[in-house]
């Protein structure tokens, strides 16, 4: 590690050194298991090394093991704050290299999903990131809004987080009107108004300004050049975003706008997430609003098992059954990159098939990746406590970030 | 054939493999679009060259991924293919290269600042070398690691394993042992091309094995 001298105006010709600490593995502004080598000058950053790395286990070695059906489960456990945005990319792969048909309903409910996703990644986000440079109290109220969402999952899949609800070929099972009546409700009422509570505490704050505004600031060029996606792309003031330029499933019959920022700062990327959440609001109530009724899964017996009850009936159920949920399904040779907006970014799938029952290559695109890798020429020049509030700007999640 | 499937929808890749094609020809190998992807497969040393026009000439603006592959049988192992996209144009395109051991791959660092992480990346995974990558470290395993996990030939449960001794009061590291014989089923059916010799196959003369399956 290279220390360089320099001679102090302070100290009177007596020399002191660059001074190296150790950022995390445990802190709690790390947002999980990173590691960054800081070399300090005072206060002030002159260079961060971030290792990464300490969550790796090994998902895409273990996804060569599984059948596609039994791969699935490990995307939720990626970005454990967007379990379905992981599932997502996966199912469109698989779908891609199927060409395989989605029944209307099921596109219509992974959008809704998707999208209720989003909005409790980013109450985590938000939250944390307030936070990370000194606010206490929105934290805890939007955390009661993600508590609502894991609800939400748990009434559709039965389980909070991990929830392995997209399957190839549309979604596991329908799910309850009372429960599309309660989003739209959660949606017109609690949402806005806890959300709307808890910002107004902070947007306008001048502690949260002072730490934010003009902190990393990364010129277009430079968001290009390095791989942004994501609101860090879209705070650099680029219109980017996969579902308007890219749509999959039925974003293209949705009408939303994309927030983008005009400083690329801290505070731009916070602030287009806290408006992405009444994006992905009003994303929900078209999808509520449009969904026809209708299988939630594709017909084509061969990819998508049949229900428990079918099985119990029918001879040819019962066959598919059990192939499906031993042997699984072939997939025809090839290879696709997919890749869809998942609340941090592009989140990719680059799936090699070599036409049997499992997954050849699986190759996970992290957002984290590019972002996280930015780190050190964001944060040079930039003062100590800085590094959390950029770090929080990022939202980056290890078990995405390190597989 | 009709697209059914609903994944992400970009621009046309109509004309783009001609187009591409003509300004990178001499070091192209091969260029297939396939499940809507498009695919260039190009000569190794000129990997950088490639993407240098591509990125400037084609605006593919950014790299999005460098993804490693390992192919054991073939005589140039590895497969390093990187992923554009283009934001100007709204499509992606891939190229690849091979590459073994001891065949380093120039870098694109000098193009695209991400690229340092993901060939790191492919280094630690596969053991794939990127000449001019001045900062080739390990990047995912743990700190001292051996090997290149994701060759095909490294073993899922790997060789080590690290647990905390009471005794010694730190992380101590140990050969891998199983309580349980690693299992791998196998399901291809006999009957839908499986290569293997089934049990008692072995005692029929030698010129009439195999002839069930046609």
């Amino acid at each position: 590690m290279s220390m360089h001298l320099e001679e102090s105006p302070t100290t009177e010709g007596e020399v002191i050194s660059n001074y190296t600490i150790n950022f995390g593995p445990q802190h709690p502004a790390a947002h999980g298991v990173l590691r960054m080598v800081m070399e300090l000058d005072g206060e002030v950053i002159e260079r961060i090394d971030p290792h990464v790395g300490l969550l790796h286990r090994g998902t895409e070695k273990l996804i060569e093991q599984k059948t596609y059906l039994q791969a699935l489960p490990y995307f939720d456990r990626l970005d454990y704050c967007s379990p379905l945005a992981m599932e997502h990319s996966y199912v469109l792969a698989i779908e891609k290299l199927l060409n395989l048909e989605v029944p209307i309903r099921a596109q219509y409910l992974r959008v809704l999903f998707a999208e209720l996703t989003r909005i409790c990644n980013h109450m985590l986000n938000i939250g944390a990131h307030v936070m990370d440079v000194g606010a206490m109290t929105p934290n805890l109220w939007v955390f009661e809004l993600r508590e609502d969402c894991l609800n939400f999952f748990e009434r559709a899949s039965g389980a909070r987080m991990h929830s392995a609800w997209f399957r190839p070929g549309g979604v596991h099972q329908d799910v309850p009107e009372k429960l599309l009546v309660d989003i739209g409700d959660w949606l017109d009422n609690r949402l806005p108004e806890l959300f709307g509570d808890a910002m107004s505490l902070v947007i306008d704050n001048r502690i949260f300004k002072q730490r934010n505004v003009d902190i990393a600031v990364v010129s277009r060029e430079d968001a290009v050049a390095w791989g942004f996606s994501g609101p860090m792309i879209r705070a650099a003031g680029i219109p980017w975003d996969l579902r308007k330029s890219q749509p999959y499933d039925v974003y293209d019959r949705m009408e939303f706008d994309i927030p983008v920022g005009t400083n690329s700062d801290c505070y731009d990327r916070f602030m287009v997430r806290v408006k992405e959440v009444y994006e992905s609001a009003k994303i929900i109530k078209q999808c509520l609003r449009d969904m026809p009724s209708g299988p939630i899964a594709s017909t084509d017996g061969k990819v998508s098992p049949p229900k428990r009850g079918e099985m119990k009936q029918s001879m040819e159920s019962l066959i598919h059954h059990f192939k499906l949920y031993t042997e699984g399904f072939h997939v025809p040779a090839g290879e696709v990159y997919v890749a869809t907006e998942s609340p941090k970014g592009e989140f990719g799938v680059y799936l090699v098939s070599d036409g049997t029952n499992k997954p050849y290559r699986c190759k996970i695109r992290p957002t984290a990746f590019s972002h996280l890798q930015a780190m050190d020429f964001m944060s040079r020049g930039h003062m100590l406590p800085d590094a959390t509030a950029i770090l929080g700007a990022i939202d980056v999640v290890f078990g995405e970030c390190d597989r | 054939m009709a697209v059914l499937h609903s994944a992400p929808k970009f621009a046309s890749n109509e004309g783009v493999i001609d187009a591409i094609s003509e300004t990178i020809s001499v070091w192209l190998i091969e260029a297939v679009e396939a499940h809507g992807e498009v695919i260039f497969r190009v000569e190794r040393d000129a990997v950088d060259k490639v993407l240098r026009i591509l990125r400037d000439d084609h605006a593919y603006q950014q790299l999005m991924e460098i993804a490693g592959a390992d192919y054991p049988s073939r005589p140039e192992r590895f497969e390093v293919v990187y992923m554009l996209q283009s934001l100007t144009k709204n499509q992606r395109v891939m190229v690849k290269c091979s590459a073994s051991e001891d065949t380093p791959v120039p870098t694109v660092t000098t193009l695209w600042p991400n690229a340092g992480w993901l060939e790191r990346e492919v280094f630690d995974m596969y053991g794939v070398t990127f000449a001019g990558n001045a900062d080739l470290r390990r990047i995912l395993t743990d700190y001292g690691f051996e090997g290149h996990p994701f060759r095909k030939d490294f073993p899922m449960t790997g060789y080590t394993e690290l647990r905390y001794s009471e005794e010694e009061k730190r992380v101590v590291y140990e050969p891998v042992e199983l309580a349980q014989e690693m299992r791998s089923f196998d399901f291809l059916s006999p009957w839908e091309g499986a290569e293997y010799v089934l049990p008692g196959d072995e005692k029929a003369p030698a010129d009439r094995q195999g002839e069930a399956k046609k």
